[in-house]
């Protein structure tokens, strides 16, 4: 680990060297020696995300220095948080409340000086949705190509990503001087909150005026865990036939499991679960320890988002559901009986 | 008084989403030949919600344009695009073959559509809001921060009246609402609105409608790959299709597999 004095001179070492020479085999063995990552942190109302540390994670396994950065209004106690997270070496943070919806017009502008600044070879965020909204609009400011949703990292410029749905997975070497990366969360898990002592430093805010203006939110309230980064997950489908059913049959099951539940698109689609419980390609990827499933029959869009679950189970009454082809347990039966059934029976447990 | 809307609406030919995609010997790509295309499902979407802005009245629409990038098979999802409403259409016809957008990356799109819009004069631009092929969800933004104008992501509910955009967007935990003025870029999610079929007649109708080629040159903007496929490859299989008998047969093997 270089101490930040000399990191910083060999940076701008580096930064000359690179405006004469763009790309050969010598300098980008130099390169990879001064590897610095930006980590983009999420924060809300004064609190930082604990979904968006995968990015620290990630960046460790990168090697090198890493930064993180928050910004908001009274950022201070948000950027101490941070700077207790295990791997972090520095924390940039800039004060302003212009910054606190994570509007990506003026969020970007804020990002794109800060990594000209601090010389930054890599950028990671959340595949999040902040993270998704923003860092493209980076990338674009910055004339970089982005990977997006990495789940492993092969070496300082080479990445793995899934493509179609999961169904196939890509490796792939940017040339770009700046990698911009969003980061898969169930592949990188949040790493620890405390331990660390990064030191703090202010942030240069460029204060961007942005077109857009934020309006109001509506989130849904729940004590259930997060579904993105719940240990269990219990999912239902179309074959639960109502909203009425899913609300019956689903939450029992959940709470006896302390499980997040989720939705396949069918049942968003048709009404009986809100769209912030899609599981699937088009909505949120799981990875959690079990992952139980009724009435889904298991479409390539929705495995896309659950596969890499440790345990699935699933229950179908149609013994040919694709799901069983995936699932570590299935049971051929009326999910009706089952979901009730299998509901009393770990209650009886616990 | 409120400008008319002049819409882009850029579509991409993916592989069905019904398909199973399969990877070729060489670990290169994934097989391509042969295979049903379609237009990518969230840009139906974008289509579908310009017409339905037209149809809205709420203010002019002025002119619908699709645009693709692709080999020259993207036409035929460009004329399903005006059998769906789009007034014309421009291709941008690229080589047969390729990687996953035929060579084309997010950046490369999005800098030949910074283009177009300029040539188009195009106020608003719906985008869908990932293409289910390289399942990047990078070009609209990438297009917003080029044209330096206000983003929307993933919209459920687009309003526009007098040049004030409001748009309803799905994020992590439920939706918020943003609102600017116009120009703006759009993409969209699943539950924006349900994509219309084409109509035979309306199909016919399409194929009188103008379709204007061009070839990447023409945008003069460097569409060159930064990132280099090294390798293809199956995603890990599960040793999946054991099936229990009962519920306590299931609660049997949880235990046994750790998962309670």
């Amino acid at each position: 680990m270089f101490s930040t004095v000399r990191n910083t001179a060999l940076r701008q070492a580096r930064t000359q060297l690179r405006s004469v020479r763009p790309v050969s085999l010598p300098h980008q063995s130099f390169v990879a020696r001064l590897l610095s990552t930006l980590a983009v942190l999420e924060q809300r109302e004064g609190k930082l995300n604990p979904g968006s540390l995968a990015a620290v994670t990630a960046a460790q396994k990168l090697g090198g220095s890493i930064t993180g950065i928050v910004a908001g209004s009274s950022i201070k106690a948000v950027a101490d948080e941070a700077a207790k997270v295990k791997g972090l070496d520095k924390v940039i943070f800039v004060d302003n409340g212009a910054y606190d919806k994570g509007l990506p017009e003026n969020y970007a502008p804020l990002l794109v000086e800060n990594i000209k600044k601090g010389g930054f070879t890599h950028v990671l965020a959340g595949h999040s949705a902040f993270g998704k909204n923003l860092l493209p609009r980076v990338a674009a400011l910055l004339d970089v190509s982005q990977i997006s949703d990495i789940t492993a990292i092969e070496s300082e410029d080479t990445f793995v990503r899934p493509i179609y749905a999961g169904n196939a997975i890509l490796t792939v070497q940017s040339s770009d001087s700046i990698k911009i990366i969003t980061v898969r969360g169930t592949a990188f898990p949040a790493g620890e909150t405390e331990g660390g002592s990064a030191q703090l430093e202010e942030g240069v805010d460029p204060k961007a005026d942005t077109p857009t203006e934020w309006v109001s939110e509506d989130l849904a309230k729940s004590d259930r865990p997060d579904l993105a980064t719940a240990s269990k997950v219990v999912s239902g489908g179309r074959g639960l036939k109502s909203k009425e059913e899913f609300d019956r049959l689903m939450p029992p099951l959940a709470d006896a499991l302390g499980a997040a539940i989720g939705a396949s698109r069918a049942a968003v689609d048709s009404g009986f679960a809100d769209n912030s419980l899609q599981v699937g390609q088009t909505g949120k990827n799981v990875a959690p320890q079990l992952y139980l499933c009724a009435g889904i029959s298991g479409a390539i869009q929705h495995l896309a988002g659950m596969k890499d679950s440790k345990v699935i189970a699933a229950i179908n009454k149609d013994a040919d559901a694709p799901i069983f082809q995936v699932a570590d347990v299935g049971l051929v039966g009326d999910l009706f009986e089952k979901v009730p059934e299998l509901t009393e029976k770990l209650k009886a447990q616990s | 008084m409120a400008s008319k809307l002049r819409i882009l609406v850029p579509v991409k030919r993916v592989i069905d989403y019904a398909v199973k995609p399969r990877i070729n010997k060489a670990q290169t790509a994934v097989e391509t030949a042969g295979v049903k295309h379609s237009m990518n499902p969230f840009d139906e979407l974008s289509v579908e919600e310009a017409v339905r802005l037209r149809e809205r009245k709420a203010q002019e629409v002025e002119e619908i344009v699709a645009w693709s990038a692709g080999p020259a098979k993207a036409q035929d999802v460009l004329r399903t695009a005006m059998a769906m409403g789009a007034d014309r259409s421009v291709h941008v016809q690229t080589a047969d073959g390729g990687g996953a957008a035929g060579d084309l990356e997010p950046l490369g799109v999005a800098k030949m559509l910074q283009k177009a819009v300029e040539e188009e004069k195009s106020n608003l631009v719906i985008l869908g809001k990932q293409s289910i092929d390289d399942d990047a969800n990078q070009t609209g933004q990438m297009l917003a921060g080029l044209l330096g104008w206000a983003q929307a992501t993933q919209a459920s509910k687009v309003e526009i009246k007098d040049d004030v955009c409001t748009v309803t967007r799905e994020v992590d935990g439920g939706v918020e609402t943003l609102r600017a003025k116009l120009p703006m870029v759009v993409t969209t999610d699943l539950r924006l609105n349900e994509p219309r079929y084409a109509s035979l007649p309306n199909i016919m109708k399409a194929k009188k409608k103008p379709l204007v080629k061009k070839a990447l040159e023409d945008y003069g903007v460097d569409v060159k790959a930064r990132l280099k496929t090294v390798k293809v490859a199956e995603p890990p299989q599960r040793q999946g299709g054991q099936k229990v008998e009962d519920v306590d047969g299931m609660v049997a093997k949880l235990k046994e597999l750790g998962a309670l």
